[in-house]
C-alpha cells in the first residue's frame, strides 16, 4: 500500500493482465463510482477487495456492512446523496438484495449491482460457475417492472460493461445488474483501460427549474425525471409507496397506472438504445447458437468448429440480457432451421427465446446445471445429433 | 484454432502453481507481439497440500474457449497432479516434470519429449522450496519458444515481492541452465 494518494485518478489507464473481478471494479471506478457498500461473498470477493483499496485512494468511500440487505440499502442512500454507487455479490447475497432492488426501481435510484454467479440454489456451489440467476435478475423483486441486466464474456468487457452499467443507471434512473459468473470473474486476460477522456460518461439529469414548487417525479418527454440529490436545495422525496409527481404517497388506481406505466415505458420505449448484441457468421446460417457470458466463449468456439465441418452455424450473443431482444431473435428465427441456446442453468434464457420465436423455428436448449462450462466439441456434437 | 497452444501447470497448493500461470499469461499477453493468452485456474476451498492447477491458453487469434481440452504442454510438480491430469495430455505433447516429486508411468509414453528437473532441490540450495516454481519456469523458457527471458524477468520483477526478486532471478537462471 505504498500508493496512498487521496485524489488518485479514477481511470487507471494502461494495459494489464488481470481478472474479470478486478476489471469490473476498475470499470466502475472509471465510470465515477464513489461508494461501494457490500458484504464479501465467493466468487465476487475480489471486487470488494479491490474497491476497498482503490476507493479510499480516490476520495471515495468503502463500507463493509453486516449483510447484503444493509449493503443494497446503503448504495441506494449513497446515490441519493449524489455518489455513483455499487455493490458486488453472488446468488445468496443477490437473493437478500431483491427487496431493496425493488425500492431502487420504485424510487428511480441509479446504482449498479454486480452478481458474480455461482451454482445454486441456496449456498450451492460457492466456488464454481453458474448462470442460474438470469430470471431472478428479471423477476426477483415483487411487483411489475422493467430492469436492465448486462452480461460480459471477457475481462475487457467486464471493464467496458461496468462503464455502460453506470451510464445506463444514470440515464434511465434504474438499478442495473451486471450478471457475471465465476469463470469470467476469476480468469485473467488482457485488459486495456483507455485514457479518461476516451471513456464516455453519462451523469444523471439535474433539475433546472426553481426549487420552490419543484416536482421531483415530474418526467421530461423522455419519461425520466431530473434528479436532485440531498443538499442541492430541492425537496428530496423517496418512497416505496406509489407516489405522485411531488413524491407524496398516492394510493389510488390512477396514480398507480400513471407511475407504473412510466416506469415500464422508460425502459420499453428505449429498448433499441439499451440492447447490445454481438452477431457472428449469421448471414448464411442455417442454425444459430444464442448464448451469453462465459457460455458464449464455448459457443463461438463451436461455431468455428462447426464451420470447419461444413455446418452453417451462426452465433448471437446477448450482451444485454434484460430487456430481452425479442424482435431481433424473432427475425433470426424466421431465417433459420433451428436455434440452440447454451447456458449453465436448466433453460432460463431458452424460455425467453421460445417465447420470442413464437414457433418460427425449432429451439433446443443445451444445458449445464452448474459447476462446469460447455466445451465447443460437445456443443457441435449436440447440434449434429439434433439436426440429423 | 490452428495456432492454439494449451499449457497445464499442476502441483499442490503452496508451490505457487497459479503464480506460474499468471506470470506466463501476462508475459505472453502483454509482451509477446501478436499473441493472446487466457489464464484460468482451479478454484476451490483447497489450501496448502491439496491439488492445484491452472491453464494458460495461447493463440494468435482471439481465444474463444478459455480452458484447456488437451494439453500441448504439461508442467507437473506433484505425483497426485500427474496421475489426475496425464490422461489429458495431447498425443505428442511435451512434459516438464519435477523429477523428485513425480514417478512417471506408461501414460507418459504419449509425450514426444519429457524434460526432467529437480526444481525443488535447486530451490533448496537458495534457502527455500518456494523458488521451485520459478526454477521450473526458467527450465520451460530454455526448452520452448513460448516466451522470452527478457519479458519474463521484466514481468516477474513487477509481480513478485521485492525481497524475493533476487533469489527468484537466480532460481530462473539455474532452471534455464539445467540440462
Amino acid at each position: 500500500m505504498s500508493d496512498k494518494k487521496i485524489n488518485a485518478p479514477m481511470v487507471n489507464t494502461g494495459e494489464f493482465f488481470t481478472s474479470g473481478n478486478l476489471a469490473v471494479a476498475e470499470g466502475s471506478l472509471a465510470a465515477g463510482c464513489k461508494f461501494f457498500g457490500g458484504y464479501p461473498i465467493t466468487p465476487s470477493s475480489e471486487v470488494a477487495e479491490h474497491m476497498s483499496i482503490k476507493l479510499p485512494q480516490s476520495n471515495g468511500h468503502f463500507v463493509q456492512f453486516e449483510d447484503e440487505i444493509a449493503s443494497i440499502a446503503s448504495i441506494l442512500g449513497a446515490s441519493w446523496g449524489g455518489w455513483k454507487s455499487m455493490t458486488a455479490t453472488s446468488g445468496p447475497g443477490y437473493s437478500l438484495m431483491l427487496e431493496n432492488i425493488g425500492l431502487g426501481i420504485m424510487t428511480e435510484t441509479p446504482c449498479v449491482i454486480v452478481n458474480v454467479q455461482r451454482g445454486g440454489p441456496s449456498t450451492g456451489l460457492p466456488t464454481l460457475v453458474g448462470q442460474q440467476d438470469i430470471q431472478q435478475a428479471r423477476w426477483g423483486s415483487h411487483g411489475d417492472y422493467e430492469i436492465i441486466a448486462l452480461s460480459p464474456n471477457s475481462v475487457q468487457e467486464c471493464f467496458d460493461l461496468a462503464v455502460t452499467a453506470f451510464n445506463l443507471a444514470e440515464e434511465y434512473r434504474v438499478p442495473v445488474t451486471i450478471l457475471m459468473d465465476e469463470t469470467i470473474g476469476h480468469m485473467s486476460e488482457k485488459l486495456v483501460i483507455p485514457e479518461a477522456d476516451k471513456i464516455e460518461i453519462v451523469n444523471r439529469k439535474k433539475p433546472t427549474d426553481e426549487a420552490e414548487g419543484h416536482l421531483p417525479y415530474k418526467a421530461d418527454d423522455d419519461l425520466i425525471p431530473p434528479m436532485a440529490v440531498a443538499g442541492e436545495g430541492y425537496n428530496v422525496m423517496a418512497t416505496g409507496l406509489t407516489h405522485d409527481e411531488r413524491g407524496y404517497p398516492a394510493l389510488d388506481v390512477n396514480s398507480q397506472e400513471v407511475l407504473l406505466t412510466r416506469l415500464l415505458d422508460k425502459i420499453r420505449k428505449n429498448k433499441d438504445k439499451i440492447i447490445k448484441l454481438e452477431e457472428y457468421m449469421l448471414d448464411d446460417a442455417e442454425f444459430v447458437i444464442i448464448s451469453f457470458g462465459i457460455s458464449s466463449r464455448a459457443a463461438k468456439g463451436a461455431v468455428n468448429l462447426a464451420r470447419k465441418k461444413g455446418l452453417k452455424v451462426g452465433y448471437l450473443r446477448l450482451i444485454t440480457i434484460w430487456p430481452f431482444p425479442d424482435e431481433q431473435i424473432a427475425q433470426i428465427a424466421s431465417k433459420v432451421k433451428a436455434i440452440f441456446i447454451t447456458e449453465i442453468n436448466s433453460g432460463q434464457v431458452t424460455r425467453e427465446v421460445q417465447r420470442a420465436v413464437e414457433g418460427k423455428s425449432k429451439v433446443h436448449g443445451l444445458f449445464k446445471l452448474g459447476g462446469a462450462i460447455h466445451t465447443p466439441t460437445e456443443i457441435v456434437e449436440e447440434i449434429e445429433r439434433r439436426t440429423k | 484454432m490452428s495456432d492454439r497452444i494449451e499449457i497445464r501447470f499442476a502441483g499442490f497448493g503452496g508451490q505457487g502453481i497459479a503464480l506460474m500461470g499468471r506470470l506466463v499469461g501476462e508475459v505472453i499477453s502483454l509482451h509477446e507481439e501478436g499473441k493472446n493468452s487466457v489464464m484460468t485456474q482451479s478454484y476451490g476451498p483447497e489450501s496448502r497440500g491439496g491439488a492445484s492447477s491452472c491453464d494458460v491458453v495461447i493463440d494468435t487469434q482471439t481465444i474463444d474457449y478459455p480452458k484447456s481440452t488437451a494439453f500441448d504442454y504439461f508442467v507437473v510438480m506433484s505425483e497426485e497432479a500427474y496421475h489426475k491430469y496425464i490422461p489429458r495430455l495431447k498425443e505428442g505433447g511435451i512434459i516438464f516434470v519435477e523429477e523428485n516429486l513425480v514417478t512417471l508411468d506408461d501414460h507418459a509414453k504419449k509425450a514426444s519429449k519429457i524434460h526432467k528437473i529437480p526444481a525443488t532441490a535447486i530451490a533448496e540450495t537458495l534457502g527455500s522450496r518456494l523458488y521451485a516454481n520459478i526454477a521450473m519456469l526458467g527450465f520451460v523458457c530454455a526448452n520452448t519458444d513460448l516466451f522470452s527471458e527478457e519479458a519474463f524477468v521484466q514481468v516477474m520483477k513487477a509481480k513478485v515481492r521485492a525481497r524475493f526478486i533476487e533469489k527468484n532471478l537466480v532460481a530462473f537462471e539455474k532452471g534455464k541452465n539445467h540440462k
